[in-house]
This record gives C-alpha cells, sequence and structure tokens, in this order.
C-alpha cells in the first residue's frame, strides 16, 4: 500500500516535472496538471494511510478512525487547481492567439518590443 | 472584535458587486472602487490604532478555538502591513482612473479588489493552509490585473508568470503536506508550540518542510535563485499593476519573517539555523542581480524592475539575521521600498506614454519635461537610498543592524556597492531620457503631440514621494514604533499564549 502510494506521488511528480520544462504551452499544462494530482495525493497520504475506516470518531466505542483534515485539505486543493488549471488554459490560448507561436520562453524579438 | 476581518470581507463583497452589476458603467464601478479603498484605509487605521497598544488580537472565525478552527491574528506588525496595502492600493487606484489604464481592459475594478482580498488576508491569517487560500486569491486576481489590456509581449510574460507560482503553489502543498504529517497542526502558533517539542535529531522531516515553505516565500519575494520571473512581469504589466505589485513581493517577505520566527524561529532548536542560514547568501546574490540589471537594462521598465529586485535583496539581508534590531531596521526599509518603486513605475509611466516607447535612447523631449525629470530624480534617488529621502535612513538602518562580526563585511559590501551600480544605472537612464532629449531636434512630422499630464494624474506619484518624504521626516517616531513591532514579533511565547489561549467570554 505504501509503496504503491509513495510510487505514484514519486512517478507523477517527475512526470510532471519534464513535462513542465518543455518549451510549449500544451506539455507545460499537463505537467501542472500533473503536478497537482501528485500533490492531491500527497496531502492526502499526509494524515497516514488508513484502509476501510470512518474520518468521524464514533461515541460507542473505542473504534478506530482516520484523520479528515487532510481530506478536507485536499478537497480545497482540486478545487483551487482545478479552477487555475483553466485560467491558465484561457491565458495560454489567448497567448498562442496574440503571438502565432506557443512557446512559453520569450523570444528576442519580443523582448526587443514594447508592450 | 468583528474589525479584524473587515479587510478581507470588504474588498471580498465590493469586488463581485463591481464584476457582475458595474461591468458596463466604467463611472459608478470606479467610484464604488475609490469608496471601498477609501474605507479599507479607514479600516485599517483603525486596526493600526487598535494593535498600537501592543496587544495580539485574535479573531476566531465560527468561534472556534484556535489549533481547530482557523484565526485571524492582528499584532503591530499584521497592522502596519495592512495599512501600507490600503495607503498604496489608494494611491494606485488614482494614478489608473486619472490616466484612463482601468478603461483599457475589462474588470480592472473588480481584480483591484480581489487582490487587496488576498494581500489582507494573507497578512492576517494565523494559520498556513489559509495563507496558502489567501495566496492563490491575490495571484489569480493579479493574473487577471497583469495581462490587463492585452498585447503580444504582455500575454507571453503573463504565461510565464502563470506558470512559474502555479509550480510555486504546488511546492506550497508540497510543503504544507510534509508539515502536516510531521507536526499534525496548520496553526502558525501551534506548529512553533509542537516544533519546540521536537527534539533536533528526529527533526528532519519538519526541517524539509520549513526548506520548501522558505523556498515558495522566496518565489514570492523574488529571491534569488527563483528572482527570474520579476524583471519580466514587472516590465510587461501596466505600470499602475506594476507599482501594486510592489507590495506583492513583500507578501512574500512577510511570510518569511511571520513564519520563521513564530514557527520555526529563534530558540527552537531544530529548525532555527534554516532561515538563517539561507537567506543571507541568496539577499548578497540578489542584491547583485539588481545592481547589475540595472546598470545593463536597456528600457525604463527593466530597469525599475531590476531596483526593485535589489531592494528586496537589502530588505532580506536585513531579515535574514533574524534579531529584533535587523527586523525593525528591515521593516522601516520595507515600508520605504514599497512606496519607493510604486513612485518610480508611476513616474515612468507618465513619461513612457509621452514618449515613443519605453527604450533608453535620447528622442525628443515630452511635454513637461522638467516636472518629470524633478519627479523621477526625486523618486530614484528614493530608491537608490540617497538622502534626504528614506532610502538614506532605511539603508543607514539596515548597515547599522549588520554590525556582527561574521556578516558585516559581505552585507556592508554587498549593500554600500549595490547602491553605488544603482545609482550609475538611474544617473545614466535619467540624463538619456530628460537631459539629451533636450538637444535632440523634434522630428519635422505632424505627429500629434501627447497631451500634458492633468494635476489628477501627477497627484498620486507626488503624494507617494510626500510619503517617502515624511518616512524621513518621521523616522524617529516610526522606527521606535518598528522596534516595538519587532519585540512583539519575536516574543513567541506572548503570541503562541494570545491564540491558543480559549477565549473566555463571547
Amino acid at each position: 500500500m505504501e509503496i504503491v502510494v509513495a510510487s505514484a506521488v514519486g512517478v507523477l511528480t517527475a512526470g510532471g516535472v519534464y513535462l513542465l520544462l518543455r518549451l510549449r504551452t500544451f506539455p507545460v499544462i499537463l505537467g501542472l496538471a500533473l503536478l497537482s494530482y501528485a500533490v492531491n495525493v500527497f496531502i492526502f497520504a499526509s494524515g497516514r494511510l488508513a484502509i476501510d475506516q470512518s474520518p468521524i470518531l464514533s461515541k460507542y466505542g473505542e473504534a478506530s478512525y482516520t484523520d479528515p483534515l487532510p481530506q478536507a485539505l485536499v478537497l480545497t486543493a482540486i478545487v483551487i487547481s482545478f479552477g487555475m488549471t483553466a485560467v491558465l488554459v484561457m491565458i495560454g490560448l489567448a497567448s498562442y492567439l496574440e503571438a502565432d507561436t506557443d512557446r512559453v520562453d520569450l523570444d528576442a524579438a519580443a523582448e526587443g518590443e514594447d508592450a | 472584535m468583528h474589525w479584524i476581518i473587515l479587510p478581507v470581507v470588504l474588498p471580498a463583497m465590493l469586488a463581485p458587486l463591481i464584476g457582475f452589476v458595474m461591468r458596463h458603467d466604467i463611472v459608478l464601478a470606479r467610484t464604488a472602487s475609490v469608496a471601498g479603498t477609501v474605507a479599507l484605509l479607514a479600516v485599517a487605521l483603525g486596526l493600526f490604532g487598535m494593535a498600537a497598544d501592543g496587544a495580539t488580537h485574535v479573531y476566531r472565525l465560527g468561534d472556534w478555538p484556535a489549533p481547530f478552527g482557523i484565526v485571524l491574528v492582528l499584532d503591530r506588525l499584521s497592522a502596519l502591513m495592512v495599512l501600507l496595502t490600503a495607503t498604496l492600493a489608494l494611491l494606485v487606484l488614482i494614478h489608473a482612473i486619472a490616466t484612463g489604464w482601468d478603461a483599457r481592459g475589462k474588470h480592472f475594478h473588480a481584480l483591484f479588489q480581489f487582490q487587496l482580498m488576498g494581500i489582507c488576508g494573507a497578512f492576517l491569517t494565523g494559520d498556513v493552509f489559509n495563507m496558502f487560500v489567501f495566496f492563490e486569491v491575490l495571484l489569480i486576481a493579479s493574473y487577471g490585473l497583469m495581462i490587463h489590456s492585452g498585447g503580444r509581449a504582455r500575454m507571453q510574460a503573463g504565461l510565464q508568470y502563470v506558470v512559474m507560482n502555479l509550480a510555486g503553489s504546488t511546492l506550497f502543498l508540497f510543503a504544507l503536506g510534509t508539515l502536516y504529517a510531521s507536526t499534525g497542526t496548520l496553526n502558525i502558533a501551534d506548529i512553533g508550540r509542537v516544533v519546540a517539542t521536537i527534539p533536533p535529531e528526529e527533526a528532519a522531516l519538519v526541517r524539509v518542510a520549513a526548506m520548501l515553505l522558505m523556498i515558495v516565500f522566496a518565489v514570492k519575494a523574488a529571491l534569488f535563485p527563483v528572482q527570474f520571473w520579476l524583471p519580466g512581469t514587472y516590465a510587461n504589466a501596466p505600470a499602475p499593476v506594476a507599482a501594486l505589485f510592489a507590495i506583492m513581493t513583500k507578501v512574500g517577505a512577510y511570510a518569511i519573517l511571520r513564519v520563521h520566527t513564530v514557527s520555526f524561529g529563534p530558540g527552537i532548536e531544530g529548525t532555527e539555523d534554516l532561515a538563517a542560514t539561507w537567506l543571507f547568501p541568496a539577499a548578497i546574490i540578489t542584491i547583485a542581480i539588481g545592481a547589475f540589471g540595472v546598470l545593463g537594462a536597456r528600457r525604463l521598465m527593466p530597469l525599475i524592475a531590476f531596483s526593485v529586485l535589489g531592494s528586496m535583496g537589502t530588505l532580506l539581508i536585513a531579515l535574514a539575521a533574524f534579531t529584533p534590531e535587523a527586523t525593525s531596521a528591515g521593516l522601516y526599509y520595507l515600508v520605504h521600498s514599497t512606496f519607493a518603486a510604486a513612485c518610480l513605475f508611476l513616474v515612468a509611466d507618465l513619461v513612457v506614454r509621452r514618449r515613443a516607447g519605453d527604450t533608453l535612447t535620447p528622442r525628443p523631449p515630452t511635454v513637461q519635461n522638467g516636472l518629470f525629470a524633478a519627479l523621477f530624480f526625486a523618486a530614484a534617488i528614493g530608491m537608490a537610498g540617497m538622502p534626504p529621502l528614506s532610502g538614506f535612513l532605511g539603508k543607514l538602518l539596515v548597515l547599522d543592524a549588520l554590525r556582527a562580526p561574521g556578516t558585516i563585511g559581505w552585507a556592508w559590501t554587498a549593500v554600500l556597492a549595490g547602491s553605488l551600480v544603482t545609482i550609475l544605472g538611474f544617473a545614466r537612464a535619467g540624463s538619456v531620457l530628460f537631459w539629451k532629449s533636450t538637444a535632440t531636434p523634434a522630428p519635422e512630422t505632424d505627429t500629434p503631440v501627447a497631451a500634458a499630464a492633468r494635476p489628477l494624474e501627477v497627484a498620486p506619484a507626488m503624494a507617494g514621494l510626500a510619503v517617502l518624504a515624511l518616512l524621513a521626516v518621521f523616522a524617529g517616531p516610526l522606527s521606535s514604533y518598528l522596534q516595538d513591532t519587532a519585540a512583539q514579533l519575536y516574543d513567541r511565547a506572548g503570541y503562541t499564549t494570545a491564540v491558543l489561549t480559549p477565549e473566555t467570554e463571547g
């Protein structure tokens, strides 16, 4: 269980970083999406891994429970990263339509011009 | 007691109202935005007065006790930062309205208010996850403001800015996950309490989390080696937005200061050496990059952006010492450099729109060449740290605070040499822009001459310069207030007790 979660986070992060370092908008967006999946799993695991347990205390006995806080945190993180990805897609699209290229780095020609 | 949440709620209520109801009526939107910002300034002044007694005021959202619920904390430092934000916002807003920047694209005022909400929230919160959320609020508003009015270079620079900050946000979440896994809490005061009980040899995971957090805040504060987004962003953003962004780098500096004193600060064995070890050399390199950038810039906006970078280096070199004296000097410089950078961007905006572009080449003089030259001169000596404006006093205080044997050589050399190179860069830019232009004959074309600046357009820049002068005149009372602020910041027991003690009365 631990090895599966840990390697999932690792592989997603590695893939995300690799794609993030590409020079075109689309791979960069995919890379950021992979990174946000990785971090979501990571946060989820930060409350310790537990199977088949409810995130609430039972008042009827010594039932064990799983930490509810990371689940709340991960929900916030998912919502934010979802919204941010949408914004990024829009800005990437606008940048592509404006500049006729989807390169992320500023080329020398654009640097010399005025805004 | 509900006043503490007002700097967050007021812009948060106003922004959607402006965005949805007033989007077709620019006059109405301007009125509402100015009224909201004036009200924010009034609230900030009230909070400043409330915090001046030295008590740490805690606002429990939903009245849940501290480590379980989210708290907002108002102490002298937060009150000072909120007041700084509100003052700067009002100047920038008036400039944007007077010069018509706000009408060049949609939703300027709504985004502006959301931006204020995020910044004030980040200054007031007492919980690191809540800080992440406010960072996202201020970032998503800043994405919109950054690409306001569009254009090819601006869209491309905006894309880079967004990608950079999204990567930073992901790192922030990794840091928070690690922190929660190792301490079991995300309340700033409670983290400090837990970390203090962890023996140093078992603190490896906490150290990783503290270091990740510092990298995240360093991205915001534009500290070497993650400073590279700043020149492109600031140089391509609309000038009033760049002036407002002068406070955004300070959000990063504030976060480093808050988290690395209260949570991982001096006196906590496991993590106390982290910030000082890494922050100090990084700040020195940041000063060097800023200074060389100012000297090498071929356009006016990147030049100012690099000078902002240099000022962040000077600020963080003071904060890196993590002593109350150095921190109070750093806070004085923080207030000063915010206004100095904003002034420079506002003056540059007035000049650049009357010239063909912002390249540093002699062009025929613009209208009111003398006035703009005087304003630019004043703002530049403020930024470079020459008397009589507050930049000189700020750097003097920083130098005076950094007299420990190990640091004095590096710190004094970096600050003094950096200032010299910055002065050279500004002197060169100013003489090309304003003096050599008088020797350039006007071309015999019938292009329309740009209109002279109306008093309202010049007023915000002048008001900003007046603030710099006032900072210099009232340096005595201000620095004694800042010493109290720093003393309160380093009183970790006081902060922790105030936050974690359950409130007795309703």
